[in-house]
């Protein structure tokens, strides 16, 4: 996983609550067996007519956020459903962190996998940065992740909170497996115990 | 006595294979299930890092997203779901998974497919790169979606990296009156605590309106408990839990059932456990219910009208508007004079046999209205089997009918099943955000016996009409 560290690039704004992963990356893009490559279908429905053409007003479609790295948006966002297209659609098209008031438990998760930081704030400060973000080339924002802050375009600065470990993982981009398999012997120990207290655990054959 | 538990509590910490000083757990994974769209790239990680699966045995690998309903024999037309689903079928075999190929009986949606084995027990742990894994925990099993990359964490580890959740509980009292259903109960849910109303948080549906439930009326309330915004939901197991398990293929027999029907009988949350958050609601007097958005948090009764978007407060005014807009509805328009053009029952919310039957019994001696398609697509091929076991499939198709083959289907639209741009469906799947039963195409969620009405009138319809 590529390490996240600190980000200094143009906030997009997207003034808009429940914003679902079907919005995010429609279904016809997840048959790729691959993980590269969806940046292209970011919001796809919002994003282009029906013949393929772009549709101006939409905010990734205009100058400077076609470049932006950081979106601001409502509530909840990344609802709907698990798949990890989402965050790569994002990551693809370039977007390294969301800040939104909530997110989705399972789109939050996913980010973290993905070295994607999803910032947490509260709603009227997230409506203040939004409104920041609205300025085009000069709404340039800097996350740093070690210090844990936001640096908005006025030099203000938020600070956020997250969790040590996932902060930990996302600074020095590291493998989740990998990380786990240290701990193969608990899980050995685990397994065995397991079998004792509830063999039926083990299925039958199918 | 130590501290009252509840069911999460319970599960949780039964499952904790280590923890760290800063409160991030292991925990250990009992049942995996595996379909083709958030796999491949978890086992070509695997492949890559040259690691293989732990435990093959406790994971069950079915297609089911882009099968296609019809002419199955005719193999998948669309190159690249075709590709994914014989990726499914050449990861299980490299790696040894139990799998069900497309022409197999027991071939269905996942969450269709786990309770019908046996392979979802209460008190386990159970996941699947898909957010409806929520559905098993009617079971009183923990079970939540992941995303890929920890597909492929629990493939490798059979483990997760988790932080525990908080406990909310749901009480839902009174009965439910005729015509109301488990999906009516959960839509009513999710319209009163919203769709982030369970974020953070493993919600536990009880009182007696849960209790009252079949296990396939559990399932449908679990099922959706991600759309209130909780990754799992959970049912404490009783009888009725034990009854539908005991004698299915997967599930222990003799004295393992024995010893494993003891266990489960101490999981239910203890008197005075407590929860974080806690919501209850009456169902004794809630009529069918109509989702009027695209947000399935946007519902109302049939017997009412599309709301206005100013009676909302904050961003969910203009999500509103938005909604109307995408949807074509006026404000104020009564939902029963809402004309549809599709009608679509099926999914992992209601796909089940008493699903099919509850339709049935509507259809019965009755047609689905000039120019509305109506499609009834089983949740598995056992499904399928039972329903023409019954003679259900005649009276559908008498009524006019479309009985189709087990899949996901229009519930998302993977496979060639969809709707055209502004087509409107009366659904009884789960979702009805923007494009997702096809581009532009307009979803209205409702119960089984809701869809079958409104294919009989060709409106949004009131079931209890049909059923005097």
């Amino acid at each position: 996983m590529k390490p996240f560290k600190e980000l200094t690039g143009i906030a997009a704004p997207m003034d808009l609550i429940n914003i679902d992963t079907d919005m995010i990356i429609p279904k016809q893009f997840l048959k790729t067996i691959q993980r590269s490559g969806l940046g292209k279908n970011l919001f796809d429905e919002m994003r282009y007519n029906d013949d393929g053409s772009e549709k101006a007003d939409f905010v990734l479609n205009r100058e400077p956020y076609r470049h932006a790295s950081i979106l601001v948006a409502g509530d909840n966002f990344g609802c709907g459903s698990s798949r990890e297209h989402a965050p790569w659609a994002l990551e693809d098209f370039g977007i390294r962190c969301v800040i939104a008031p909530s997110f989705a438990d399972i789109f939050h998760n996913n980010c973290f996998k993905n070295g994607i930081l999803p910032i947490r704030l509260p709603e009227e400060t997230v409506n203040a940065l939004m409104e920041k973000a609205d300025r085009g080339q000069n709404a340039m924002f800097t996350v740093d992740l070690e210090r844990q802050v936001v640096v908005d375009p006025d030099g203000v600065e938020i600070s956020f909170e997250v969790d040590p470990f996932r902060k930990h993982c996302l600074l020095n981009g590291l493998d989740d497996i990998g990380l786990t398999l240290q701990k193969g012997g608990a899980i050995d120990g685990y397994e065995a115990a397991r079998a004792e207290t509830a063999p039926w655990v083990t299925p039958d054959a199918a | 006595m130590s501290q009252p538990k509840t069911l999460f509590d319970k599960i949780w910490d039964s499952h904790v294979v280590d923890r760290q000083d800063d409160g991030n757990c292991l925990i250990y994974i009992d049942r995996h299930l595996v379909h083709e769209v958030t796999s491949p790239q978890a086992f070509e990680g695997l492949r890559n890092a040259g690691r293989a699966v732990r435990r093959p045995e406790l994971t069950l690998a079915v297609p089911d997203h882009n099968v296609p309903t019809e002419n199955r024999a005719g193999g998948i037309d669309d190159e690249e779901s075709r590709i994914q689903v014989e990726t499914l079928a050449k990861n299980a075999k490299d790696f040894g998974l139990p799998y069900f190929d497309m022409f197999d009986i027991r071939q269905g949606i996942v969450h269709i497919i786990g309770p019908e084995q046996g392979f979802t027990l209460p008190g386990m742990t159970i996941v699947c790169g898909d957010s409806h894994t929520a559905t098993h925990g009617a079971f009183g099993s923990l079970a939540f979606g992941i995303g890929t990359s920890e597909v492929e964490h629990v493939l490798a580890t059979q483990t997760l990296q988790q932080r525990p959740a908080k406990n909310m509980r749901v009480m839902v009292k009174g009965a439910l009156p005729a015509g109301v259903t488990a999906k009516d109960l959960i839509l009513a849910i999710i319209g009163k605590i919203g769709t982030a109303g369970g974020t953070g948080h493993v919600i536990e549906f009880a009182g007696q309106a849960i209790r009252d439930l079949s296990m396939e009326g559990r399932m449908t309330v679990c099922n959706m408990t991600i759309e209130g915004g909780a990754r799992a939901g959970l049912i404490a197991p009783d009888q009725k839990t034990f009854d539908y398990l005991k004698g299915r293929t997967m599930a222990p027999k003799g004295d393992a059932w024995e010893k494993a029907v003891a266990y489960w009988s101490t999981l239910p949350s203890d008197d005075g456990a407590f929860y974080d958050k806690e919501v209850e609601l009456d169902v004794a007097d809630i009529p069918p219910q109509v989702t009027w958005g695209t947000s399935p948090e946007d519902v109302a009764p049939i017997t009412g009208t599309v709301p206005s978007p100013d009676s909302f407060a904050g961003g969910k005014r203009e999500a509103a508007q938005r909604s109307l807009d995408y949807m074509g509805l006026k404000a104020g328009m009564p939902l029963t004079d809402v004309k549809i053009d599709k009608v679509f029952i099926g999914s992992c919310t209601n796909g089940r046999i008493e699903d099919l039957r509850e339709v049935a019994a509507v259809a019965k001696g009755h047609k689905v209205a000039d120019g509305i398609h109506a499609m009834v697509v089983p949740g598995s091929g056992l499904v399928k089997e039972q329903a023409e076991k019954e003679g259900l499939h005649k009276i559908l198709l008498e009524a006019g009918f479309d009985w189709r083959e087990p899949g996901c289907s229009m519930c998302l639209a993977m496979n060639a099943d969809k709707l055209k741009p502004q087509e409107r469906c009366a659904s009884t799947s789960n979702r009805n955000f923007e494009g997702r039963q096809g581009r532009g195409g307009r979803t209205h969620l409702v119960s089984p016996g809701m869809a079958a009405a409104a294919a009989l009138k060709g409106t949004l319809a009131d079931v209890r009409e049909y059923l005097k």
